[in-house]
């Protein structure tokens, strides 16, 4: 069995899942109890200002979206920090932080944006003992019409001043919790670095609407007649979230700052893939909040099996791996071919990979008048839909035509040579191949 | 208290009214909205389906799978009521398994299907409890048609026509319309008087004039048809019933299966309806298995089918068969009736074993006796009081692919007529066909 245990940014963790700031890590009851299922550390929820604490909406907080059989793909909330005392959550992160000396504690933050405010609240964090804190610049709803949260996070000037309050005033890592809602991640991510940021978390919830409510026209979750809009997660965000991780992980700038990723990771493949890409560890909220936090035994057993199987025997063997492979569209071989394939004793013959070839893509699938569906190599482009739209795993895949031979829709035998659209005739600012 | 398993000869009250009223329940309950929605989740949404394909009314079938999954059963009724207008009766008794559920290609992937038959009913359930009907007639054509025979044959085709603008008359020789519907099909398959909820619900057209007791050779002509009306349809069905041919035939307590199919679904009170204790049913289509697993279900001790061929001859289908066996009747292969002994009533049937060679059954000679207080012939039915003018094939009305017959102005569809299957839903098909034909031969 592999050992998951996991360090970022020195602090250990049995295992490199963590519970993200979320409704989930609000409580001490509730840390305990999650602790207790393995989970290897949790950022607790959101602390604000001392003083009397926000409220929530006394109406629905969640809306989502489904997939077949009601699988829920995304959540979006309208929860804002946590609603309880800033002295009762401090207490709590004491007692919790002592008993699970093993476990990673790291307490998310959101104060106004001004130093006084950063300076008073850290020291009283600082005596918790929790290992590290995250700052939250992420929430785009609520908190960031109160110029916190996404507010902040939208503005790289402030990221990077709120991260140096925070090495300032506190002794311990920082990590700075990024939002999604803005163009390019990569700006936020380096003020975080130079601010003297640790670490780099991401990413926040995505601006959203999930649902109108036809009868009510109004946004889910309709609250008195209203919805406004909400923190989008789960599955359904993963790509988006793996495509910023990456962005950061291969920026020459960023390439060597510690990322914790979250965005709907539900399995431990989830988990493996982010970390591919260049994530330290990870965090995870919407799984445990659909299935409850046993989910981590499936996340624990089933990285532990893949890394027997790949023969890692820790997280650093592999954390990063895909980074080199992540590159531009100019930079893919052009003259890599590749027909797609049909595997007639899996083929189930439902013809969805030919209505979607017939009628959205390249015409390269024949259907028999019995049925079966063979791939047209003269006219296949590989786009790779009929595989994704062929419900049976493996069936259609992706065969590569090896140098030497003939790609029958252009009538040119395949090259060995790597070749890229930098240096494509057709392309106006082609350089010439070396 | 009841009567029990074991009293000898043809009695009532064998089961207590619970447990009568437990093993006529639904074969399919319906689903709930969630069953459907789980079930509906399952389609693929296939090109060109299989499914439809497979079925003889062509139902758009994934069109109104996904009607169900976007949450507008009563579209996915008006999909489904669109091809076949008795689609909430076909949910129930189309034999599936052999038809749009075997060609599902999931059926392929996992052996087990999208239940489209259920997910009908759970569409047309849905509308048909709205109590409105989603079909309205077209300006009047001034045409009269007449059908003779309320079955679905003959119901599809008026209902076509009524909406196509034309006036029609129904004519049957019973006292209530259904046909095998109503009179037919086993009880656990048409429960809460659902034929009869349907043919009501389909009446609400308009323009449909039904008359009873009415039989087409006796108190009607085809010439009288043919004179007073624009176009005739003809849905007799099969009224005879095949002969054993087997010594001891007249004796009490063998009787046709299509009549005790018909008192039973015409029971007021089946606990008062006698059924054997040793009940023998002779033949291997569906109607053997309705009266087989009906009188298992009355508390019948011992059941048996006997088919003089195979297994894989039989007419029933392999789910029809498990249905038997798992209702406790004995399914018996290659025998065949040779007598019916007794002392007036009947008490044992002897059985002789049978080979089948190119098709002919042959006798081996070896013989056996079964105890048997009650015989069933379910050995097929025969067209029987048709006009005398009309062509016949194999036995049955000459038709051509939209219902002609060999007689000008007169069509006809259902059991009676030559080619399809003998199914409810294929007699939807043909009758709903011969409609389109007669609007169009009518308005020319």
């Amino acid at each position: 069995m592999a050992d998951l245990t996991t360090e970022f940014l020195g602090i250990k963790s049995p295992n490199p899942f963590w519970l993200a700031s979320a409704p989930p890590t609000d409580k001490e009851y509730n840390v305990r109890r999650a602790f207790e299922a393995g989970w290897g550390g949790v950022v607790w929820k959101t602390l604000g200002s001392e003083g009397p604490p926000v409220v929530n909406v006394n109406g629905p907080r969640y809306g989502a979206i489904f997939g077949a059989d009601r699988r829920l793909l995304g959540l979006n909330n309208i929860e804002l920090i946590t609603d309880r005392s800033l002295e009762i959550n401090l207490e709590e992160i004491t007692r919790v932080k002592k008993d699970y000396p093993d476990r990673a504690v790291i307490v998310s933050i959101m104060v106004p944006c001004e130093e006084q405010a950063w300076k008073d609240i850290l020291p009283k964090v600082e005596a918790t003992g929790a290992d590290g804190i995250e700052l939250n610049f992420g929430c785009p709803h609520g908190m960031a019409e109160r110029g916190m949260g996404a507010a902040v996070g939208q503005v790289p000037e402030y990221i990077q001043m709120v991260t140096e309050w925070c090495k300032k005033y506190y002794s311990k890592p920082v990590i700075v919790k990024l939002t999604p809602n803005i163009t390019d991640v990569r700006f936020p991510a380096r003020a975080a670095k130079n601010g003297g940021g640790d670490a780099v978390s991401l990413i926040n919830t995505i601006n959203s609407i999930v649902a109108v409510d036809l009868d009510q026209m109004a946004p889910e979750p309709t609250v008195g007649g209203k919805g406004t809009h909400g923190g989008y997660c789960g599955p359904a965000v993963k790509p988006i979230a793996m495509n910023m991780v990456a962005e950061i992980a291969r920026c020459p700038q960023t390439h060597d700052l510690p990322i914790s990723a979250i965005g709907g990771v539900t399995t431990w493949k989830d988990a493996a893939e982010f970390m591919a890409l260049g994530a330290g560890n990870v965090q995870v909220c919407t799984a445990a909040m659909t299935y409850g936090f046993n989910v981590v035994k499936e996340m624990i057993s089933g990285l532990s099996n893949w890394m027997d199987e790949k023969g890692y025997t820790s997280t650093q063997d592999f954390i990063g791996m895909a980074v080199p492979n992540v590159t531009d569209w100019q930079y893919l071989d052009l003259n890599f071919i590749a027909k797609a394939k049909i595997n007639q004793d899996d083929c189930i013959s439902c013809g969805r990979c030919f209505a979607a070839c017939e009628d959205t893509s390249h015409q390269a699938i024949e259907m028999s008048a019995d049925r079966v569906f063979t791939v047209k190599d003269d006219e296949c482009v590989a786009c790779n839909l009929c595989v994704n739209v062929c419900p049976i795993e493996g069936c259609i895949t992706m065969e590569e035509v090896p140098a030497g031979q003939l790609d029958e829709r252009t009538g040119k035998v395949v090259s060995d040579e790597y070749a890229n659209w930098t240096t494509h005739p057709n392309n106006p600012s082609a350089t010439a191949a070396e | 208290m009841a009567t029990s398993h074991q009293a000898s000869g043809i009695q009532a009250g064998r089961l207590a009214a619970p447990e009568i009223a437990d093993n006529f329940g639904d074969l399919h309950p319906a689903y709930d909205a969630h069953e459907a929605a789980v079930a509906a989740d399952r389609c693929y949404f296939c090109y060109d389906a299989p499914c439809m394909t497979a079925c003889p009314t062509s139902i758009d079938i994934p069109q109104f799978i996904r009607e169900i999954q976007a949450g507008h059963p009563a579209s996915a009724a008006k999909t489904i009521l669109d091809q076949n207008i008795l689609g909430g009766m076909c949910a129930r008794v189309c034999p599936t398994e052999t038809l749009c559920e075997e060609a599902c290609v999931r059926e392929a992937a996992e052996g087990k299907p999208v239940e489209i038959g259920r997910l009908q009913r759970f569409a047309t359930d849905v509308l048909m409890a709205r109590d409105e009907h989603p079909f309205s007639r077209a300006p009047s054509t001034g045409k009269k048609v007449a059908v003779a025979g309320a079955g679905p044959a003959g119901l599809s085709a008026a209902h076509r026509l009524a909406m196509l603008g034309h006036d029609v008359v129904v004519y049957d020789a019973k006292s209530k319309a259904g046909g095998l519907n109503e009179f037919g099909i086993a009880a656990y398959k048409s429960t809460e008087d659902f034929a009869a909820r349907e043919v009501d619900w389909l009446l609400k057209i308009g323009g449909i004039t039904m008359q009873y007791g009415k039989k087409l050779g006796e108190d009607l002509s085809l010439e009288t048809l043919k004179a007073d009306y624009d176009a005739v349809f003809l849905s007799i069905g099969l009224a005879g019933v095949n002969a054993l041919r087997a010594a001891g035939e007249d004796m009490d307590g063998v009787r046709d299966a299509v009549d005790f199919i018909e008192e039973l679904r015409q029971a007021d009170d089946l606990t008062k309806l006698p059924v054997g204790r040793n009940v023998v049913v002779i033949g291997g289509g569906m109607t053997a298995v309705d009266a087989a697993v009906q009188s298992k279900l009355l508390g019948a001790e011992n059941v048996t089918i006997a088919y003089r061929r195979g297994r894989d001859a039989m007419g029933a289908s392999r789910f029809e068969q498990d249905l038997a066996a798992s209702k406790g009747v004995t399914l018996m292969f290659n025998v065949m009736p040779k007598a019916i002994l007794g002392e007036g009533a009947a008490a044992e049937i002897e059985l002789e074993y049978t080979d089948v060679h190119d098709g002919r059954v042959t006798g081996t000679g070896e013989t056996l006796r079964l105890a048997a207080d009650q015989v069933y012939k379910a050995i097929g039915q025969t067209l029987e009081g048709q006009p005398a003018e009309l062509e016949l094939e194999d036995r049955k009305i000459m038709v051509d692919a939209t219902g002609r017959t060999s007689v000008a102005n007169v069509w006809a569809g259902g059991d009676c007529a030559s080619g399809g299957e003998d199914l409810t839903v294929t007699a939807v098909a043909e009758g709903r066909d011969a409609a389109m034909d007669i609007h169009s031969t009518l308005m020319g």
